[in-house]
């Protein structure tokens, strides 16, 4: 059954009325998201089900969606239900794991269809042309919550639950530290990993643990860092989120977080291809990457004990970093071992590629950036 | 008459599951006849929907016979998963160590890798229940555990493909060295071997002395002893054909899905697996019917989803309360004036005299 919107209605009305041809409705864009996990994980995955609510502002958009899609034959199968099934032309695959095999074969399945990666390595030579990939930057927002951490801590050890040492979480770490650090020298932060991106019991266990040793201010880095973030306040300490908006979990203790904007990216493309382009024939970028200034991250609102002056603050260093006065990477940066990580005068832009390959922790961590 | 309680027992508690299920629907306002209908378009509606569900049907078969097989000989086995990583990666590694090879015979030494670490696995288990009185339902669990962190040690180290940065994987598999698909679909050859594999556990357990003497291993140790049936032996070899079917799994995870082995190799298949067996009461051939099943309800997931916006877990309650019902059917086998056979059976003692 079809079921008329106001606006079909208002537009035959007007048909009707001014006895003239209406005006062809704007082709429906049917556009299909997967995400590895549950949208309500207050986490990665309900960050880009958050992004894809979004779409809801384009009358012209039908944005389908499923959720817990594994990253294995299913991730392909779901992607061409929807192709097959629901006349989507667009695609939005947003876990790591569902590019290579998944969204490279459909991709190559289907010409006809854009697909759109959320991180990923894109390939000229291998992949198919119909992928774009899109990713943010969100190690400048992570510093910002470190200051807010590095002012809060009265023991001035802050703790980090994180699901591997791979390079994106390392850069998380750094750049956490490297904030706490710039309004307090004496804040380290203890890194704990707990090796894959959902394990809510052992990220409570190691929240728990860095709990027992003094630190007072609690974050992470994995899929969902809700517990992290419950565990703190539970135990009457900070909390600082990322990847959404955990606020909720920790009415006393909650500072602010680093999360996702991915609302940005999807109607940035859903213009784009509205307009006719198509990452295709290269009128949509095939990489498509943003920071704070471009909106594709933020920080979470503040909890009610960021104090003014914390506020004005952490709104100072957002200033100097949206006009470009503040790299955070700046030379000379050690690494906890001693060794020189980045020279002195060398500036790392947070676009840099190099950054994607750090396999260090900055000086001020206390734990092992292999295994 | 006892065939027909075969079959009539268990469609009778899916009924009865997919009832419940059409009330858990109507819980949430929708038409269960049009939740129904869903599941049936997008698992078997059409040769579009088969395929989808024969993809997703392709691992339980051999993930399921890995629980089954063994429960011949009297073991549960829940080690499913770690079986197929250890085959998995016991693929990986001999396949990219002979990429010179001509294809077909790399893919056969990959097989038969996977298979002897899968194998392995899970005979370790049944030599320990046999040998030393563990829990083989302990000791899998546990080893599923072990499975995933030598895993992580293999592709976050010596196996490492240096450019996976953000997502630790092996070297990938150059593409001729891949399982090939059925030409015009997108069915990978692994379900051949699923299929094969579930036809000749079931000659195995069912045509064979082999198979007679598992079965008498696992229905009675000492009547088995006092027929001389090497009992250990038995339970062993039975433990490791289970877990070369599961070690198979991973190889055509990791040869026809990924081309290479990471993370996805502990995707929950094994765990699946038991299910399917359990479903099929560890018979073989009843394993093709319901990895069939299962895969069509996976298929299906999708479109609950979108057509109905019904939560991503809708499929994981009607799995679980299918699975219920049918396991709770098993209490009636026998019970059922409607089977009782007219002719009153043989009386123990008519047995003795």
């Amino acid at each position: 059954m079809t079921r008329l919107t106001r606006r079909e209605f208002a537009a035959g009305i007007a048909a009707a009325g001014v006895g003239r041809a209406a005006p062809s409705p704007p082709p429906a864009l049917t556009v299909g998201f997967i995400y590895n996990g549950p949208k309500n994980d207050l986490g990665y995955n309900q960050s880009h089900a958050e992004g894809r609510q979004a779409l809801r502002v384009l009358p012209w958009v039908k944005a389908v969606e499923e959720a817990s899609v594994p990253e294995t034959v299913a991730a392909g199968e779901s992607m061409r239900d929807m192709i097959f099934q629901d006349g989507a032309s667009v695609v939005f695959a947003t876990s790591f794991g569902h590019y290579d095999p998944f969204t490279i074969d459909m991709a190559r399945e289907n010409p006809g269809v854009q697909f759109f990666h959320c991180g990923g390595l894109y390939d000229e030579r291998k992949h198919p042309k119909n992928i774009g990939i899109y990713f943010g930057f969100i190690d400048e927002v992570e510093y910002l919550s470190g200051m807010l951490a590095g002012l809060a801590t009265r023991t001035n050890r802050l703790g980090f639950v994180a699901a591997k040492p791979i390079p994106q979480v390392l850069r998380n770490i750094n750049s956490f530290t490297l904030g706490a650090r710039s309004v307090n020298p004496h804040a380290t932060t203890k890194v704990v990993f707990t090796g894959d991106w959902v394990l809510p019991v052992r990220e409570a266990e190691a929240s728990s643990s860095l709990a027992d040793q003094g630190i007072d201010v609690l974050t992470g880095h994995t899929g969902s860092p809700r517990v992290i973030v419950q565990m703190a306040e539970r135990r009457g300490l900070f909390g600082c989120g990322y990847q959404f908006n955990q606020s909720s979990m920790a009415p006393h203790g909650f500072l602010t977080g680093a999360e996702w904007a991915w609302g940005t990216v999807y109607l940035k493309i859903a213009e784009m291809i509205h307009q006719g382009k198509s990452v295709t024939n290269g009128t949509i970028p095939r990489r498509l990457a943003g920071t704070l200034k471009d909106e594709f991250c933020k920080l979470s609102p503040f909890g009610p004990s960021v104090t003014p002056a914390s506020r004005a603050r952490v709104a100072a260093a957002k200033a100097s970093i949206l006009n470009g006065s503040l790299e955070i990477y700046r030379g000379p940066l050690r690494d906890n071992e001693g060794k020189i990580a980045i020279p002195a005068g060398k500036v790392l832009k947070i676009e840099d590629t190099e950054l994607d390959r750090m396999d260090w922790l900055v000086e001020g961590v206390d734990g092992r950036a292999k295994g | 008459m006892k065939r027909g309680e075969a079959i009539l027992v268990p469609l009778g508690a899916m009924i009865a599951g997919l009832l419940v299920f059409g009330l858990f629907c109507a819980a949430l306002g929708l038409n269960p006849l049009a939740v129904y209908a869903s599941i049936y378009k997008a698992g078997f509606g059409s040769w579009y929907s088969w395929q989808n569900t024969l993809v997703r049907a392709s691992p339980l078969l051999l993930c399921g016979l890995c629980t089954a097989i063994p429960a011949r000989a009297g073991m549960i086995v829940i080690g499913n998963e770690g079986a197929v990583v250890a085959g998995g990666l016991g693929a990986a590694t001999v396949g990219l160590a002979t990429l010179s090879l001509p294809p077909v015979l790399s893919l056969t030494i990959m097989a038969l890798s996977a298979m002897v670490c899968g194998g392995i696995w899970i005979a370790f288990g049944a030599a320990l229940q046999h040998y030393r009185g563990v829990s083989a339902v302990i000791s899998g669990l546990l080893l599923n555990y072990l499975a995933v962190a030598l895993m992580n040690q293999l592709i976050e180290g010596p196996l490492r493909d240096p450019s996976s940065f953000n997502s630790p994987a092996s070297y990938p598999l150059t593409p001729d060295h891949r399982l090939a698909y059925f030409a015009g679909t997108h069915i990978h050859h692994g379900l051949i071997f699923g299929a094969v594999a579930c036809v000749l556990a079931w000659f195995l357990i069912d045509r064979t002395t082999f198979g007679f003497a598992m079965k008498i291993a696992g229905g009675n140790v000492r009547a088995a002893r006092l027929a001389g049936l090497p009992v250990g032996r038995l339970v062993v070899i039975a433990g490791f054909l289970g877990g070369a079917c599961a070690g198979l799994a991973g190889m055509i995870e990791v040869a026809a899905v990924h081309g290479r082995a990471n993370e996805s190799l502990n995707a929950g298949y094994g765990y699946s697996g038991i299910l399917v067996a359990f479903l099929a009461r560890q018979n073989p051939l009843v394993i093709v019917l319901v990895s069939l099943l299962t895969g069509g309800l996976l298929a299906s997931g999708g479109v609950l989803q979108r057509e109905h916006d019904l939560p991503d877990a809708t499929i994981a309650v009607l799995q679980g309360i299918l699975f219920l019902f049918i396991l709770l059917s098993d209490t009636l086998y026998g019970r059922l004036p409607f089977f009782r056979s007219r002719t009153p059976e043989p009386k123990p003692h008519a047995i003795a005299a």
